[in-house]
């Protein structure tokens, strides 16, 4: 199994590189008239939301920012579910079963720290700049090279994601359901270009907080029938020891002072600092697909709770998807009473039909009779689409933004670019298209996408990290460090390809697995990209002081936001979510 | 002021009463119709009779919002 990056948008890749529908598999699920009518329903309401919204995106303001009017909540439900993608749900349930409890922290420090951070410490400078996109604020700092760097490469990864979730979705409801994958492709990628394409991102982040209510609302229900027939927390954990004898599916980090004392084969130390700072506040702090949502809020501190918000959210995540991960241990069985075995996909077989992959699909079917099982397709569904609905406007925006207007018609009435960002969407959605066809004829390109992923976050963590901390940084630098930490992150990773025994000088241990050659690529091709900035920076002329304001740290005045009372005070809640994160860690150490 | 930071007259939070509660009635009810019915059911736990108050905490929780977010209600 392909491991995931992040608890993020690489983690869709996860599940469809190797969930390829093969003959030998049946479909898991039969729907009734009831759970087609459940679905059928979902689509049109999402198709009119599009409609009924397209009237409030006139204006490039509007349909590329939402009108920066969306309050904490929303922008915070928008932020979380444009992650949240059903791809992830179930990679994540097929990561659960497969290594246990330790697939949850790319739920927690994967992404708490960062979102914090990002609420507290980095929308200030992204919200005070007024910039468009992540991009475009490197564009403010380092000048116009950087942010065309980074929009070509954010362009690119935005519409193969977009691809790959979208035949990742196609081949589950192939799986689970038995639709044609070509019907599923059609079906989705229509229903997400019309809300974008009329309503802007507005559109999209009703949808994601719609899609977000409705992934609860059909996923919770199987943890906890799944809790009711285990006998509890503490029965489940007893039937996995007993079942599943010398192996730690229950803690989070004692088994990690070593690779080989846990079934990931990762250390801690490539979970702190790898996942937990490298890869999380890459994806969380910089990736313009989630920043959108943030940036769209209507004044800093709904913009600064969002994240915040979101963190809540996050935390809880894990009980509907690595819960079922680990119910499906001791709940599943066969036909004959005996515990039911999910295994690899390299491995599926008529004694072994179903992969961990199938883990949560299997126990919808277990639990969820007519309508919720519809309810609960979908809400795979939900995932789905609001992945790729979030790939397709964060598309739209930094090609109109960070590409057309600095590289093809720089002066255009306002009316011009959002009929630009109009096309985008339909653009995206067809290159999107053409990207999950590319990906089903060609299996083996989907390593190379989901690395794509990885090559970028990294450096650009550190390019943007030193921009907005360090006020010496240069253009120059930003732009060398990003380069060359791009370079470095695609070397290490065709080094390892082409000689594997190099992931062990890459994760320095001979006993690292592919998971800590991800965490540990990350992490090296951050420093180079901190180092090559800073050698740089100190031979290169810095812009004046008087520049950087609204752009770095110790430089910008930030606008006084007047007091509140404690319970809508952002330091507050942060405080709140340190220590549930605290104590969620030490209850499942 | 709009409400819920939006310019569309109706709030999301209405969108998600009305869809909750749809789908609150039609699973609800149709879980209802099973028990009354006795309705075979291949799902294990059936006996809970899941549908019937999951369906009915999903329309509650739809009504809910469908009133407090009527539209030209939050002004």
């Amino acid at each position: 199994m392909i491991l995931p990056l992040s608890s993020g948008i690489a983690s869709k890749l996860s599940l469809v590189a190797v969930l390829a529908p093969p003959p030998l598999r049946r479909q898991l699920a039969h729907l009734t008239p009831l759970d087609v009518a459940v679905i059928a329903i979902y689509f049109a309401m999402v198709l009119f939301i599009g409609f009924y919204l397209r009237q409030g995106s006139n204006t490039s303001e509007q349909f590329f920012l939402a009108g920066r009017e969306m309050t904490a909540w929303i922008a915070g439900l928008s932020f979380v579910s444009a992650n949240m993608g059903s791809l992830e749900l179930m990679g994540w349930a097929g990561s659960a079963y497969q290594y246990g409890i330790l697939a949850t922290h790319w739920y927690w420090i994967g992404a708490i720290p960062a979102m914090l951070f990002l609420g507290l410490v980095m929308m200030p400078f992204y919200y005070v700049s007024k910039t468009h996109s992540v991009p475009g604020y490197l564009k403010l700092r380092f000048g116009e090279s950087s942010r065309i760097l980074a929009a070509f490469s954010f362009a690119l990864e935005m519409i193969l994601m977009s691809g790959v979730n979208m035949f990742s979705m196609a081949v589950v409801m192939k799986v689970v359901l038995g639709w044609d994958i070509t019907f599923s492709i059609l079906m989705s990628s229509l229903a997400v270009a019309v809300y974008v394409g009329l309503g802007g991102l507005r559109s999209a982040i009703y949808n994601e907080v719609l899609q977000f209510v409705l992934i609860w609302a059909g996923a919770l229900l199987v943890p906890i029938l799944g809790l009711v027939e285990a006998g509890g927390w503490h029965k489940m954990v007893a039937r996995i020891a007993s079942n599943y004898r010398g192996q730690d599916y229950v803690h989070l980090w004692r088994d990690t002072a070593h690779f080989n004392a846990n079934p990931m084969g990762v250390h801690w130390t490539g979970i702190v600092f790898g996942l937990g700072f490298v890869i999380s506040f890459g994806y969380w702090t910089t990736d313009f697909l989630v920043v959108q949502r943030v940036l769209a809020a209507r004044n800093l501190r709904a913009a600064q709770m969002a994240p915040i918000i979101g963190s809540f959210f996050k935390m809880a995540v894990p009980f509907i998807v690595i819960l079922p991960g680990l119910l499906g241990l001791v709940v599943l069985q066969n036909p004959d009473g005996t515990l039911l075995h999910l295994v690899g996909e390299n491995h599926v077989s008529a004694l072994h039909p179903h992969s961990f992959n199938e883990v949560l699909p299997l126990m919808m079917v277990r639990y969820l009779g007519p309508g919720l099982l519809g309810l609960g397709i979908t809400a795979l569904m939900a995932g789905f689409m609001s992945g790729m609905a979030g790939n397709v406007s964060a598309f739209a925006t930094v090609w109109t933004y960070d590409i057309y207007q600095p590289l093809i018609r720089k002066r255009a009435p306002d009316s011009h670019y959002v009929a630009i960002g109009r096309w985008a969407t339909v653009l995206g959605v067809v290159v999107s298209i053409g990207a999950a066809y590319l990906v089903m004829h060609a299996a083996g390109i989907m390593d190379y996408v989901q690395a794509l992923f990885s090559f970028f976050i990294a450096p650009l963590l550190g390019a943007i990290l030193l921009g907005m901390f360090w006020k010496r940084a240069t253009s120059a630098g930003g732009f060398c460090g990003l380069l060359l930490g791009i370079l470095s992150s695609v070397s290490l990773f065709a080094w390892v390809r082409m000689d594997p025994s190099g992931l062990s000088m890459v994760a320095l241990s001979p006993d690292a697995k592919s998971m800590a050659e991800n965490l540990y690529r990350a992490l090296w091709s951050f420093l180079i990209s901190i180092a090559v900035t800073v050698v740089v920076s100190m031979f290169t002329q810095p812009k004046p002081v008087a520049e950087l304001d609204g752009l770095v740290y110790g430089v910008t005045k930030l606008p006084f936001q007047g007091p509140v009372p404690f319970y809508r005070n952002q330091w507050f809640w942060a405080v709140v979510v340190v220590i549930l994160f605290a104590g969620l860690n030490i209850l499942f150490w | 002021m709009r409400s819920l930071g939006v310019p569309a007259n109706i709030p999301i939070w209405f969108f998600v009463g009305v869809l909750l509660t749809i789908y609150g009635a039609l699973i609800g009810g149709h879980g209802v119709y099973a028990w009354v019915t006795h309705e075979r059911s291949v799902v294990v736990l059936a006996n809970l009779h899941a549908a019937v108050w999951w369906g009915g905490m999903i329309l509650i929780l739809g009504l809910v919002y469908c009133v407090k977010f009527f539209p030209g209600q939050q002004r």
